[in-house]
């Protein structure tokens, strides 16, 4: 029995903001930022986190894979959206998997995407890793415009593999080029150019020509070296360090989806398997306080094309987009007046969460057995008026099914982070019928008949508390979603 | 089928005060004011009520709970006081509970109260709260506009009907209203409008813009009821009688798709209207029906509801509209008084408004407005929630043996 990567997926949010017009307001402050005011980072809507990210990356992995195989997933990320209340227990019940289940969060650091991979590595799996960050930076830094916001998922275990496993390695230096204290919003960072010279190049660059002597590889018989650092020219000069060619550096998409932190090495891995051909050596590294090395040998099951929109589709539906001071307000870095509409208290009863669980996190609604009927949410008696059926509604999950828009509109009167919110009501196929929100859309994406995709996303913040409410919107199908 | 409640109540009184913007009244003051209308109307003694009913549908910003509050503003005398609310149908409600207590016997002469005082919560608009906190959790809290919106894109989809086309006929229906509203000394909103103002109107909910919406005010309307023989014994001698009374409430079946709801009617509404016709013996509502006051909580409402209340034929009514069926010198008037639009939308009072105006014009007395035309047989239609799921509430009052 091999040990290796058995399926991956990857999420990248929808608008990408354009650096340029982030230095065009920030210019006057902080004119040195202009060489770095290339290109566009991915940015996550107001109502994306890291869970919800997580939670779209695992869809898209399990777009050809069975979920009910798997017995374990972390998720690794340093943007968690709770310091206590199991993060990766929500990504668990968003995608409806059995409770008899193993789930953990892991953080702490840029590589705790790949350690948390090691780990799984070590077991027998099948374990799902997802990385996911949504990148928090001061307005007007370097950070903000070279970071982005991505997840991207990694299903490894033993049977037919995709990648089997040759070795990892890892080495552990307190080594503090970043940090960010319990409870702070923001990274403090070092000089970049010791950063190069003592982390990336002595610690980094060491770590993996170690890695490669370990496993008895040299540089050159790597095909695709996921370095992932995105300082322009530093995976490329780690690569020939370690004596591995030039053209096998892959992509590290800074210039479109910027340094998406925990996600990133996975993001990188997951884009490099989609191109892989049988028999390639992928090295994977991931770079914080230390440093994961990861070798795998992709096997011919790599060829069965999958089905999944991946790193490539998520990259082909993007909308450009100039509004920084949307931005802003989205990562809380605006106090925009919001006025009274806003002030709706949003406690959540533990108790009513923890009951309707499946419904509000799982989007599992009944169907009648009865009847065949379905609807959402499941009720003692069914909604089927000829049947009049009591204590038949049997579990229905309602997230991967497709549906279609039956009545819309585009409200600019309620309150919402990205007016106008848009809802109404969308049939599944198969059956059932929802209110629905809808995201990422504009005017010209929505008319009756318009088919949606349900994503997992926040459905409101209760600031009073700092608690965050999850539930599932509907998003125009866009090309490529087949 | 049940008998029904037509002719056996006959209303005594009726009273409304002026809504709007009443910086200068709580709602105890709003409710004096439309009860001593209604008391002098009826020409009555308070200590000859004998129960009443209080519709109220924001409770927040409004009296807090029970029927306590009418009781004390009233000083009623320790009599049984039920406070009810079925969204904004709640005024139709508080008028059901009067009239079934004296149809019943229980009560010789009953008060039905509606009130409410919106303009206490700082912005405009309905207030923005709870629906449980079950629904709360995967429920969409939208704005009333963006509910009722949703109706015109539905019915575009259904019946061919272009957004330039549909916009026009709704705005015909505001300004329509507001040309009514001009003549109503209690209207919320008195003032014409032309349809390039409703047309390029900001924008609230596609495709409703700012004139689209009703609205939001502070009132209180009322009704006492009796039987039609205590009415005579009392001196009263034009007789204005409840002829039908119907409320139907969604049990959740536009909301399967199984069901076939299309999004572009009210399910409710035609249930009630069919229901109700059949009480009054109305069977075409189109020739019988000398005027309507109906829930036009935004203009795509009260078009649908034309349709739905089986005056226009379905996917004709915005030819209707368009026609000016519904204009005050039309051949069945709606909205004479100016509509939920300009006389204003207290919530808990509007189902009250609504039957006050029917019974002013019934007895001839509703001044400029008057209905040139006689008419004998009025229908209000009283909506709560939203198309999908929601209250419909549809009285009809007529001349006593017309």
């Amino acid at each position: 029995m091999q040990t290796g990567i058995l399926a991956f997926g990857a999420y990248i949010p929808f608008r990408r903001l354009q650096r340029s017009a982030v230095f065009a307001a920030n210019a006057w402050f902080a004119p040195g930022l202009k060489g770095a005011a290339k290109g566009e980072r991915a940015t996550a809507n107001w109502d994306e986190d890291a869970i919800t990210m997580a939670v779209e990356a695992a869809r898209d992995l399990f777009a050809d894979t069975d979920r009910s195989t798997v017995a374990g997933l972390t998720l690794a990320s340093t943007t968690l959206p709770f310091a206590d209340r199991l993060n990766a227990g929500v990504v668990k019940e968003a995608l409806n998997l059995p409770d008899p289940v193993f789930a953990s969060d892991q953080t702490g650091s840029q590589r705790c995407a790949t350690s948390a991979l090691v780990i799984a590595l070590s077991g027998q799996g099948p374990h799902m890793v997802i990385g996911s960050d949504l990148r928090k930076a001061r307005p007007a830094s370097e950070a903000e415009l070279a970071q982005g916001d991505a997840a991207a998922a990694i299903l490894v275990g033993q049977g037919e593999v995709i990648a089997r496993l040759i070795g990892t390695h890892s080495v552990t230096t307190d080594f503090v080029d970043h940090f960010r204290s319990s409870g702070a919003r923001f990274d403090y960072g070092w000089e970049s150019r010791w950063i190069r010279e003592e982390g990336h190049t002595k610690l980094f660059g060491g770590a993996i020509k170690d890695a490669l002597a370990r496993f008895n590889l040299t540089g050159a018989d790597i095909d695709v070296a996921v370095i992932s650092i995105t300082v322009r020219g530093v995976p490329e000069s780690l690569a020939k360090q370690a004596g591995i060619r030039p053209e096998a550096v892959a992509d590290t998409f800074s210039a479109e989806v910027g340094d998406t932190g925990a996600a990133h090495p996975l993001l990188g891995l997951a884009a490099a398997l989609e191109k892989a051909k049988p028999k390639q050596k992928i090295l994977l590294a991931g770079f914080g306080q230390g440093a994961d090395i990861l070798v795998f040998e992709t096997t011919d099951a790599i060829l069965h094309p999958p089905k999944r929109l991946g790193v490539a589709g998520h990259m082909a539906r993007s909308q450009k987009t100039d509004n920084y001071l949307r931005f802003l307000f989205h990562r809380g870095l605006l106090d925009l007046e919001r006025g009274m509409r806003a002030e709706m208290d949003q406690k959540q009863p533990g108790t009513t969460l923890y009951r309707n669980r499946k419904a509000v996190l799982g989007l599992v609604g009944g169907r009648c057995a009865k009847t065949g009927t379905v609807q959402f949410p499941k009720s003692d008696i069914g909604v089927n008026p000829n049947a009049r059926a009591q204590g038949t509604q049997e579990d229905y999950p309602l997230a991967e099914r497709r549906a279609k828009i039956v009545t819309y509109t585009a409200d600019s009167l309620s309150y919402s982070p990205d007016p106008p919110v848009y809802y109404g009501a969308i049939d599944f196929d198969g059956g059932g019928r929802l209110v629905a929100e809808f995201a990422d859309c504009a005017s010209e994406d929505i008319e009756v008949g318009r088919e949606m995709r349900m994503v997992f996303r926040i459905k409101t913040l209760d600031e009073m508390r700092d608690f965050t409410k999850y539930f599932w919107k509907a998003a125009p199908v866009r090309e490529g979603e087949a | 089928m049940a008998k029904g409640i037509k002719d056996k109540v006959a209303i005594l009184g009726m009273g409304c005060a002026k809504f709007g913007e009443r910086w200068d009244m709580d709602a105890d003051q709003l409710m004096v004011e439309a009860f001593t209308e209604a008391q002098s109307d009826a020409g009555i003694d308070v200590s000859q009520i004998d129960a009443a009913w209080l519709a109220v549908a924001f409770d927040a910003v409004n009296i807090g709970p029970s029927g306590i509050p009418l009781s004390m503003a009233l000083r009623l005398p320790n009599i049984g006081v039920t406070k009810v609310e079925n969204y904004c149908a709640s005024g139709t409600e508080a008028f059901r509970g009067a009239v079934y207590a004296v149809a019943s016997g229980a009560a010789d002469i009953a008060l039905a109260l509606g009130c409410e005082k919106l303009k206490d919560t700082g912005y405009g608009g309905l207030p923005v709260r709870s629906r449980g906190t079950t629904y709360d959790m995967i429920g969409v809290t939208g704005s009333a506009p963006g509910n009722f919106a949703q109706l015109a894109a539905a019915y575009r989809a259904k019946h061919g009907v272009s957004k330039e086309e549909l916009k026009r006929a709704i705005a015909h229906v505001s300004v329509k209203s507001h040309a009514n509203g001009a003549k109503n000394p209690k209207a919320h909103l008195q003032k014409a409008v032309d349809m390039d103002t409703v047309l390029n109107a900001p924008m609230i909910a596609e495709p409703l813009g700012l004139f689209d919406c009703c609205g939001v005010s502070d009132g209180a309307a009322c009704a006492i009821v009796t039987t039609p023989e205590i009415a005579r014994a009392l001196g009263k001698t034009d007789l204005v009688t409840v002829k039908a009374l119907q409320i139907a409430a969604s049990n959740g079946w536009e909301l399967q798709q199984a069901g076939g709801w299309d999004g572009a009617y009210f399910h409710t509404t035609r249930v009630a209207a069919a229901k109700a016709y059949h009480e009054a013996g109305v069977d075409n509502p189109r020739e019988q029906i000398s005027l309507m006051e109906v829930h036009d909580c935004f203009s795509i409402t009260e078009l649908v509801t034309m349709e739905d209340l089986f005056i226009s034929k379905e996917g004709e009514g915005y030819k209707d509209v368009l026609d000016g069926f519904f204009d005050a010198d039309g051949r069945v008037p709606c909205q004479i008084d100016g509509g939920l639009k300009c006389f204003g939308h207290p919530i808990g009072a509007s189902g009250l408004r609504m039957i006050y105006e029917n019974y002013l014009q019934l007895l001839g007395r509703a001044g400029p407005r008057q209905r040139q035309t006689p008419p004998a047989l009025a229908l209000s239609h009283n909506l709560g929630g939203s198309p999908i799921q929601n209250v419909s509430a549809i009285a009809i009052v007529g001349l006593h043996e017309a």
